[in-house]
C-alpha cells in the first residue's frame, strides 16, 4: 500500500506492505537511527515520537499512522531540551554502546517537555522502556537531572 | 596521580555525538546489495539423531532460495571460540550434524530474499528426530552408563585433557602445599557448596551478519563481532579460503560481553556466500540470542577451606564442576579462571588446590561472559569469608585488608594455572585493595550499619555486606595489540588499531593515550579501528585488555612518531633530538626562542627536505597480567513476609590504575555492579522438563530497568601500575564479580540466613527464611 508519512518535519510519500510496522518501515527507508533490539516492544531502541509522545515503532503498524507526526533520533533537535539533554549526555559519558541511545533521548526529550524538573525517580520511571546494558542507567539519569537544571536557569 | 595532558581526564567519548542521533552505524544500518537473507531452523528435542529431514514445505515459501543442514554441507570440526590460535577451546562444532545436543541446537539454515520468508521457511523445516536420553545434569554427565554427547572425533587442538567418551570437555587440576595435613593442622574447617546459574549477556544489539563480494573476487565481512581478526582467521581455516580474501569489518558495536566473542554467525554467512554466490544478511532473534547464541556457564563450587587459630586461611580446596552446555568454547579458559582470578587474591595459603571439570549436557551453549569464571569462583570465596569471619566475631573488611596480596607480592597460582596452559608468575606492582576497602567501607557506612539489623516499620530488615575481587589486564603471553598511525602536514594524525570497540570506549581511550604521548589535542587524531584490511592486528576485545595491551601499542607507536618528529626537528634547528624540550604540538631548544611546531616540521618532512610519510607501527604484549581490584558493598533491605530483596545501596571502590578516562572507567563498573545485582536477584533461565528455556525475552528473563537501579556509588582509588600506560590497568570485567555475593553476605547480615545458590529470588530468600517446605 501507499501513505504519506510525515516524518521529522518532512512529508515522505511511502509504497510498503500493509503488514510492515513502523520501524520496519523506517529502517527500510534510510531512517537507521531507529534500532530494533528485540521486536517485540521491550527494549525501546525503536523508541521514537508519535506526536510528541514515546512509543515502540516496532508494536504499530505503519499504516495506523499515515499523516501523523513522526519524530526519530536525528529529528529530536527541534524539541527545545534536545541540546541541552544531548550535551549532558555527552559530558556524562552516558553513551557507551549507543544502540540504546536515540530511544534513550527519544524518551528523556518527551519528558522534559511535559515535566521540565523531573525527580530522579521521575526520570528513571521515564526510561522504564528504555533497556540499557552498558551504563547501568546511572549517569544516563545523572545527564537527564543536570540537563534539566541547565533550564531551569 | 593527577591528570597528564589528557590522560586521567574525562575526555568526551569521541563517536558520543552520532551515537546520540544515531547516525554512527551498525551493523544492521550499513546497506548490502540484494542479500539473501538467512534463519536458522532448530531443534525441539533436546538430544537426538536426524533421520530425515522434509524440506518441502520450506522450500515452497516464495523467496526460498537455498536450504542447508548436514546433508549438504561439510562435517569440518572447529570452534567458534574468538581465541588465539591454536585455541584452548575443541573443535567439537560442525556447521551443521545429524546429531542435535539441545532444545535450540541448529538443524537447517534457510536462505530467501526476505528476512521473513527465511524465518518462515526456516519454521517449516521438519526435521524427524529420533529421541536420545537428556543430559541435563551435570552431576551424572561423567556417570558410567550415561548417554555422551560427542564421540564422533571431536579434538582438542592444545595438549589438554579432553575427553567426550566421559563427556569430559576440559579437566584443570593444581595443587601445592599439603592438603590433607592442611586440614587436619587447621583450627576450624568451613565446607560448603555453591551454585551459579546461566544467565544472557543481554546486548542490546543481537549477533548479526553481513556479507559482500568483491568485484575481485574477495569476500567482506561486516560484523558485530568483538573478535574482527579471530574471525577472519577461523572462517578462513573452516572455509579453507585464503585468509588474505577476507576483510572482516566492525562498525560500531551494540555491547558484547563476552557474547560476541564467539564467531556464532559469521561462518554460516560466509558459507552461504560461497555456495550461492550471494551477498548475504543475518541477525538472529532475540528468542534466538537467548536460547542458542551463549550463555555464562552454570558452576556448582565445592569450597572448603582450612583456618588456623589466628584466623589465617592456610588451606584452600576449591572443586568446580562446570556446565558448558552442549559445546565447549572457552570451556577450558572460563574454567580454569574460577581458580586463577579468584585464588591468588588470599596468597598466604599454604596447602591450594584447585579440581575443576568442565562437562557436555544437553542445555544451552556456554562461553565467555564478562568475568569469564571468575565472577562463579568469587560467589563462593566471597561468602566463605564472610562465613569465616563471622564465625571468629571478626570485621571482613579488616579480615580482607589484612590477607589480601599485596604490592611486591606473588601468588603461586599465577604460575601454575594459566590459560589452556602453565601461567606465568608475576609480582604485584599495584595493589590499593586495602584502599579501596577503607574508602568503601566509610562509603556504605559500615561501622554504622553492619549487625544492626535496622528494621523498617512494616517489618523490612537492612543488613550490609561485601566482597572483593581481583581480575586481570590481558592474558599473558597470549594477548597481542598493535597500532600504526600516520601524521599528516597539518599536524593531525591518523590512528590505526587493531583493537574493537564494543561500546566500551576504547577507540576513545586509545587515542587519550596517543594524544598523551605526542602532547597533541586528542581531537585532531582520528581513529580507524577494527578493519582487518586496513588496521594492524589486535586479538580483539575480551579479557580486559584493551588498554593495557593494545593501549601499549598506541603509546609505544605514538613514541615512535615523537623520536621521528624529533629528528626532523633537530635538522630543522641545525641541534640534536637530544638537546629538544618536547612541547605541545611542538618541539623547542630550551633558553631561547627558536621552536618547530608539528605542523612546521611535518611540511618540511613532506614538501621541503626530507620528503618522507611521518608513520609508525607497534606491537605490544606482556608477561605481566596485572589484576585490577574491587571492594564492593551492598546495603540491602529484606522482606521477611514476602522474601523481596532490595539493594538500597551499592559501592564499588577500584583499583584500575590510572583512569585513562575516569568517566568511562567509571561507566565500566556501574554497568557490570547492575548486571551483576540483576545476575543475583532476577536473571534467570528457566527451562521446561524437557529442556527448553522457557522464558525468552528481556523481561521474563528479568533483565532490570532503570527504576530497579539502587543508589549507587563508584570510587576510583588513586593508583598507578608501572607497567601499564600511563600508569592504566583494566576496568571492562572487575565490577561484576563481588554484586552477588555482597548481595548475599548482606542478606545475611540483615537476616541471619545463608544463600548458597543464585538467584535471590523472593521465593529462594522465603524459603531460605522459613525453611525449605514453607512454600
Amino acid at each position: 500500500m501507499n501513505g504519506l508519512f510525515l516524518i521529522n518535519g518532512t512529508e515522505v510519500e511511502i509504497d510498503f506492505p500493509s503488514d510492515a510496522t513502523l520501524v520496519q518501515l523506517l529502517r527500510a527507508h534510510g531512517y537507521t537511527e531507529v534500532k530494533q533490539g528485540c521486536s517485540h516492544g521491550e527494549c525501546g531502541s525503536c523508541i521514537i515520537l508519535l506526536e510528541g509522545n514515546p512509543v515502540n515503532a516496532c508494536q504499530i503498524y505503519a499504516a495506523t499512522v499515515t499523516g501523523r507526526k513522526i519524530t526519530t533520533g536525528t529529528g529530536l533537535s527541534e524539541f527545545a531540551s534536545w541540546s541541552a539533554v544531548k550535551n549532558a549526555m555527552i559530558r556524562r559519558g552516558a553513551v557507551q554502546c549507543g544502540f540504546c541511545t536515540p530511544g534513550v533521548m527519544a524518551s528523556a526529550v518527551a519528558l522534559l517537555e511535559h515535566t521540565p524538573e523531573p525527580t530522579v525517580s521521575e526520570i528513571a520511571a521515564a526510561l522504564t522502556g528504555n533497556l540499557c546494558r552498558c551504563t547501568g542507567y546511572v549517569k544516563i539519569v545523572q545527564a537527564i537531572k543536570d540537563a534539566a537544571s541547565e533550564g531551569e536557569q | 596521580m593527577g591528570a597528564g595532558h589528557v590522560v586521567g581526564r574525562s575526555s568526551f567519548k569521541i563517536d558520543s555525538a552520532p551515537l546520540i542521533s544515531g547516525t554512527a552505524r551498525f551493523t544492521g544500518d550499513i546497506p548490502v546489495k540484494e542479500p539473501l537473507h538467512l534463519a536458522f531452523a532448530y531443534s525441539q528435542a533436546a538430544h537426538g539423531e536426524i533421520k530425515d529431514i522434509d524440506l518441502s514445505a520450506a522450500l515452497q515459501v516464495p523467496g526460498v532460495a537455498a536450504v542447508f543442514h548436514h546433508g549438504n554441507t561439510p562435517h569440518t570440526y572447529f570452534t567458534t571460540a574468538g581465541q588465539g590460535y591454536p585455541e584452548p577451546s575443541p573443535y567439537d562444532y560442525t556447521l551443521f550434524d545429524h546429531h542435535v545436543r539441545f532444545a535450540g541446537d541448529r538443524i537447517a539454515m534457510v536462505g530467501a530474499e526476505t528476512q521473513a520468508a527465511a524465518r518462515r521457511g526456516a519454521a517449516l523445516v521438519i526435521a524427524e528426530i529420533a529421541p536420545l536420553p537428556p543430559l541435563f545434569d551435570p552431576e551424572l554427565a561423567t556417570a558410567p552408563g550415561s548417554v555422551r554427547l560427542h564421540q564422533d572425533g571431536e579434538h582438542a587442538v592444545i595438549p589438554a585433557a579432553y575427553r567426550p567418551e566421559e563427556n569430559v570437555a576440559a579437566e584443570v587440576t593444581i595443587s601445592f602445599g599439603d592438603i590433607e595435613g592442611g586440614f587436619e593442622d587447621a583450627a576450624f574447617i568451613e565446607e560448603h557448596t555453591y551454585h551459579t546459574p546461566y544467565a544472557s549477556h543481554c546486548a542490546i544489539e543481537p549477533h548479526i551478519v553481513a556479507v559482500e563480494h568483491q568485484p575481485d573476487g574477495r569476500m567482506v565481512i561486516i560484523s558485530s563481532t568483538q573478535v574482527p581478526f579471530h574471525v577472519r582467521r577461523i572462517v578462513s581455516r573452516l572455509l579453507d579460503i585464503p585468509l588474505h580474501y577476507i576483510r572482516v569489518i566492525k562498525p560500531r558495536i551494540g555491547g558484547g560481553f563476552g557474547a560476541k566473542q564467539d564467531a556464532v554467525l559469521e561462518p554460516f554467512a560466509a558459507f552461504a556466500a560461497l555456495q550461492t554466490g550471494r551477498n548475504i544478511r543475518m541477525e538472529l532473534s532475540r528468542r534466538e540470542v537467548f536460547v542458542s547464541s551463549r550463555t555464562r556457564n552454570p558452576m556448582r563450587i565445592a569450597l572448603k577451606t582450612g583456618v588456623d587459630a589466628n584466623g589465617k586461611l592456610t588451606t584452600v580446596h576449591m572443586d568446580a564442576l562446570m556446565n558448558t552446555g552442549a559445546y565447549a568454547t572457552h570451556a577450558l579458559t572460563v574454567l580454569s579462571n574460577a581458580g586463577a582470578k579468584v585464588l591468588p587474591l588470599f596468597n598466604k595459603v599454604e596447602n591450594l588446590a584447585f579440581n575443576g571439570k568442565a562437562v557436555y549436557t544437553t542445555l544451552p551453549i556456554g562461553g565467555a561472559y564478562r568475568g569469564y569464571g571468575a565472577t562463579q569462583g568469587y560467589f563462593a570465596l566471597n561468602q566463605q569469608i564472610d562465613i569465616i569471619c563471622r564465625r571468629l566475631g571478626l570485621d571482613p573488611v579488616e579480615y580482607c585488608k589484612a590477607w589480601h596480596i599485596k604490592e611486591g607480592e606473588s601468588s603461586a597460582v599465577f604460575e601454575a594455572l594459566g590459560e589452556g596452559r602453565d601461567g606465568v608468575s608475576q609480582i604485584i606492582q599495584s595493589c590499593k585493595l586495602s584502599e579501596c576497602l577503607d574508602t568503601g567501607a566509610r562509603a556504605i557506612g559500615w561501622q554504622e550499619k553492619r549487625g544492626k539489623r535496622m528494621t523498617t516499620e512494616d517489618g523490612r530488615v537492612r543488613g550490609v555486606g561485601m566482597a572483593i575481587a581481583m581480575q586481570g589486564s590481558g592474558i599473558p603471553e597470549i594477548d597481542m595489540g598493535s597500532a600504526s598511525m600516520k601524521m599528516n602536514e597539518d599536524g593531525s594524525a591518523q590512528l590505526f588499531v587493531g583493537a574493537t570497540d564494543i561500546g566500551t570506549g576504547s577507540d576513545t581511550i586509545l587515542v587519550q593515550i596517543a594524544a598523551e604521548t605526542l602532547l597533541m589535542p586528542p581531537e585532531k587524531i582520528y581513529i580507524l579501528s577494527s578493519d582487518t584490511d586496513l588496521t594492524p592486528f589486535d586479538v580483539g576485545a575480551y579479557a580486559s585488555s584493551t588498554t593495557y595491551i593494545s593501549g601499549g601499542a598506541v603509546q609505544k607507536c605514538a613514541q615512535k612518531i615523537l623520536d621521528r618528529l624529533a629528528r626532523v626537528a633537530a635538522r630543522m634547528l641545525d641541534c640534536s633530538p637530544e638537546d629538544l624540550l618536547h612541547e605541545p604540538e611542538s618541539f623547542r631548544l630550551p633558553g631561547g626562542e627558536r621552536k618547530v611546531t608539528f605542523e612546521e616540521i611535518l611540511y618540511h618532512a613532506t614538501y621541503t627536505a626530507e620528503q618522507c610519510q611521518i608513520q609508525a607501527g607497534a606491537s605490544h604484549t606482556s608477561r605481566e597480567s596485572p589484576p585490577p581490584f574491587a571492594a564492593q558493598f551492598a546495603e540491602v533491605e529484606v522482606d521477611p513476609e514476602t522474601g523481596v530483596v532490595r539493594v538500597l545501596r551499592f559501592v564499588s571502590a577500584v583499583d584500575c590504575g590510572r583512569a585513562i578516562n575516569p568517566a568511562l572507567a567509571e561507566g565500566q563498573v556501574e554497568g557490570a555492579a547492575l548486571n551483576g545485582i540483576s545476575f543475583a536477584l532476577t536473571e534467570q533461565y528457566r527451562f521446561s522438563e524437557s529442556g527448553r528455556m522457557v522464558n525468552p525475552s528481556f523481561g521474563r528473563y528479568g533483565l532490570p530497568t532503570a527504576p530497579d537501579v539502587p543508589e549507587m556509588q563508584t570510587i576510583l582509588v588513586d593508583s598507578y601500575e608501572p607497567s601499564g600506560p600511563f600508569g592504566a590497568k583494566s576496568v571492562g570485567e572487575i565490577g561484576i564479580n563481588g554484586a552477588a555475593p555482597a548481595i548475599a553476605n548482606a542478606i545475611c547480615d540483615a537476616v541471619g540466613v545463608r544463600l548458597f545458590d543464585l538467584p535471590f529470588t523472593p521465593e529462594a530468600v522465603y524459603r531460605a527464611i522459613h525453611g525449605a517446605d514453607s512454600l
